[in-house]
């Protein structure tokens, strides 16, 4: 198959496509707009005969694809920052009534002030939906993943809806080579949606229903159960994509260099480009860093996290959001991950590349410097233009 | 025998836990009369959540959806996209949800909903206050009337602001059809939703539902006050079609405002000159009316 | 109804497809009951037409019948019966 030079936005449009979604229902928010109107378009010109609600704001968007799988149709949507926080009533909707729903997020800050730029606070605070969360670092990965999801998504086993994110700009809009799967290959992978539990004309059911002390508790649990069956689909998923396209993302957790490492970071998003060549510029000089990109947030690849912890002493985690914590979400949670290990690592939070600041190199080589230094500062916002003797900005 | 003036099946069970008197369950009760049973209601937070009874039962022999508050005209619009690309033909779409969840939290997707052009059913069972929440002010209620958020004391003479005129916020979207149907005329409410069946497009019911507990009057009276409700002219029985109104129910002489209002405990505050002055926005929006269906 | 004692008994999915009927009776609920003499009795349907609770059907002859299990004591029915067939009776 001949590359295709696309931006991240088209990756994700031509997952959709590939994937014979049957109804589609977004709202247009810089910078996922390009998604939209490329579905629009395979739609208009009768490349993919799919429906296309273009509702009146991104709360419904969510809705109709809840109502629309709800009858057992396969559905898309795409969001961005304040759509995406607009969106949150329903995002644990889908989730609850276990709606498969594939939905591409272009990460972008959260206003106030109005940002376009990227950062992951738009997903990083929808981590408690119930849906699973991957973090792209390149538009191929998003074309792959955005497929991939689909199958995981309507797996028997997991029934959960999957959201798949790429950094504003960085991915969204700028265009990479990237090997579009040809229908042929898609169908062979992903086949029709077989939708269970679903409300047919005709069938006396009621699909959501109110629910006492009673029995609440339990279809919580069928959801936590459901989130623990992922990881193990997942690996299923991938070895199966590898199969039929070649490609392998490298699971929930892959490194880079972790062999033999004194120090680690973890990235998530397009950061992970720029820290693995500071990885090699720093490996050249005789330092031992690597690199971990948490490629799967949702569910937190506990079981590779703490592998992780037992081969290296110093982990640093790279937060591109802030959520309100004294310390950054990601970091909290990959902490909570290795606490129960007997042997914790030294553990840095890293919070850097908000409202669209690039990260440099220089910013990540000045994350690596604090870990193999031992700094004292548990949280450290790198590249903020504060007033101090020594600047950290490149 | 009398031979039976609306279809005979039943689409609603018994075992359901509206208040005795509810016209909430009418309303559903006529409209799945008029559509049968290859039909899929969609509903918000509303008393008909509760209604419903909880999980494992449910109270329709038809398919029925719970959809987040906002969004009932967002998710007809779902359902009829996927049965669309499934290509299931033969099936009635219908969001049925309170005031509160049309006329206020609702109207972005209800606008929407029509807007697109969704072919679906859309009926506001307007029993004018949030009541599933305990009989809170809504925009559908009619000025004056106590809810417990425009108590009577002081300062507050019950709700200031006049009732929403939902069906002319309809009306604005040039539905395919839209209509007022009144749980007290039956006949007329099921043979609106039957002509509505075989229509395609948009289309929309503002179906009156009387509550007793909400508008303080003994359950047993709850056909009658709707049938007042129609017969002051407070609440018309009309139709839009093609932006054309006709009248559906018209007596030589209308019952004065005050008949209706009386027997109502959420009125029972009314000085006379208010009650005068509601008389007179009836009176205005009849005639107002009554000009537009002579525009023909 | 299904008695659901632990998680694993539950569909996956919160789906009803049970009938309101077969759990609650909602005859508990009522302080009056109508009575219906069916010598009045015209057969015009007003009073099935218009229980909320679809408490009242037709029997093979046409009559009304109050299906007990079910019926809250509205008075909807005795209210609209225009011959005045039906009186609220008080319960117990």
């Amino acid at each position: 198959m001949p590359l295709q030079v696309i931006s991240g936005n088209y990756a994700q449009a031509y997952a959709a496509k590939l994937a014979r979604v049957q109804v589609i229902s977004a709202y247009p928010i810089t910078p996922q707009t390009t998604i939209v109107e490329k579905l629009a378009d395979f739609v208009a010109s009768g490349e993919l005969p799919a429906e296309y609600i273009k509702v009146e704001s991104e709360h419904s968007a969510m809705q109709v694809c809840i109502s629309a799988a709800s009858l057992g149709a396969r559905t898309y949507t795409a969001s961005s920052s304040q759509g995406l926080l607009l969106m949150h009533e329903l995002l644990h909707w889908a989730s609850g009534i276990r709606a498969p729903i594939v939905m591409g997020v272009a990460n972008r800050a959260i206003a106030p002030p109005l940002s376009i730029w990227t950062d992951h606070s738009d997903t990083i605070a929808q981590r408690d939906t119930g849906w699973i969360q991957y973090y792209a670092e390149s538009n191929q990965e998003v074309l792959d993943t955005a497929l991939m999801a689909f199958r995981l998504a309507e797996h028997d086993d997991v029934r959960l809806p999957a959201m798949i994110t790429e950094d504003a700009f960085y991915l969204s809009h700028t265009v990479e080579p990237v090997d579009v799967p040809s229908q042929e290959q898609a169908d062979a992978f992903l086949p029709p949606y077989k939708a269970r539990d679903i409300l047919r004309p005709g069938e006396a059911a009621r699909l959501g229903s109110y629910i006492g002390p009673d029995l609440y508790m339990e279809f919580r649990y069928k959801v936590a159960r459901a989130m623990t069956r992922v990881p193990g689909v997942m690996a299923a998923v991938e070895e199966e994509y590898e199969r039929i396209t070649g490609r392998n993302h490298g699971g929930p957790l892959p490194t880079y260099r972790a062999d033999d490492a004194d120090a680690v970071l973890i990235t998530m998003g397009t950061a992970t480009t720029t820290a693995r060549s500071v990885v090699d510029a720093l490996r050249a000089r005789g330092e031992k860093v690597a690199l971990a990109k948490l490629r799967v947030f949702r569910p937190l690849p506990m079981h590779e996290l703490r592998e992780l912890a037992r081969t290296v002493d110093r982990i640093g985690v790279l937060d591109r959001s802030y959520t309100g914590g004294l310390v950054g979400a990601a970091y909290s949670e990959v902490a909570g991950a290795m606490f129960p290990a007997r042997e914790r690592p030294l553990l840095r939070n890293f919070i850097a590349g908000l409202g669209g600041r690039d990260i440099t190199p220089p910013m990540v080589e000045t994350m690596y410097r604090r870990l193999l230094d031992g700094s004292d500062s548990e949280v450290e916002w790198i590249g903020l233009k504060e007033r101090k003797e020594v600047t950290v900005d490149g | 025998m009398a031979r039976l003036t609306i279809p005979a099946e039943e689409y609603m069970r018994s075992g359901h836990a509206a208040c005795p008197g509810c016209g909430a369950t009418l309303a559903m009760r006529y409209v799945l009369k008029g559509l049968g049973p290859n039909t899929i209601v969609a509903i918000p937070a509303c008393c008909w959540t509760v209604i419903g009874t909880p999980f494992p039962t449910t109270v329709l022999k038809v398919a029925m959806l719970d959809n987040a508050f906002e969004a009932t005209g967002a998710s007809i619009s779902g359902l009829r996209a996927a049965a669309d690309a499934l290509k299931i033909h033969d099936v009635q779409i219908v969001g049925f949800a309170g005031d509160g969840g049309t006329a206020d939290i609702g109207i972005q997707a209800l606008s929407g909903m029509l807007e697109r052009r969704t072919d679906a059913i859309y009926v506001m069972y307007d029993n004018e206050a949030y009541m599933n929440t305990g009989v809170q002010r809504s925009g559908a209620t009619p000025q004056g009337a106590r809810t417990t958020t425009t108590p009577i004391r002081e300062g507050s003479r019950g709700k200031s602001e006049p009732k929403k005129d939902v069906m002319a916020i309809v009306a604005a979207h040039d539905p395919a059809y839209a209509a007022t149907v009144n749980v007290a005329f039956p006949e007329d409410f099921v043979k609106k939703v039957q002509k509505a069946a075989t229509i395609r497009g948009p289309r929309f019911f503002h179906a009156l539902a009387p509550c007793p507990p909400g508008w303080s009057f003994p359950p047993e009276k709850s056909i009658e006050l709707g049938r007042l409700a129609t017969d002051t002219n407070i609440f018309p029985l009309y139709e839009i079609e093609g932006g054309r109104y006709r009248i559906t129910r018209k007596l030589g002489r209308a019952r004065p405002v005050a008949e209706y209002l009386k027997v109502q405990g959420r009125f029972a505050h009314l000085s006379p000159a208010e009650v005068a002055a509601i008389q007179a926005d009836v009176d205005a929006r009849w005639k107002r009316l009554l000009d537009r269906e002579a525009l023909g | 109804m299904t008695s659901y004692e632990a998680q694993e008994d539950l569909p996956e999915v919160c789906i009803a497809t049970e009938s309101s009927e077969d759990v609650y009776k909602t005859a508990s609920w009522r302080t009056q009951r109508p009575v219906i003499r069916l010598e009045a009795c015209t057969k015009c349907n007003v009073c099935w037409k218009f229980c909320p609770d679809v408490a009242i059907e037709l029997n093979a002859d046409g009559y009304p019948v109050v299906r007990l299990d079910y019926c809250k004591g509205c008075g909807i029915c005795a209210e609209e019966c225009k011959p005045r067939a039906i009186d609220m009776v008080k319960e117990g």
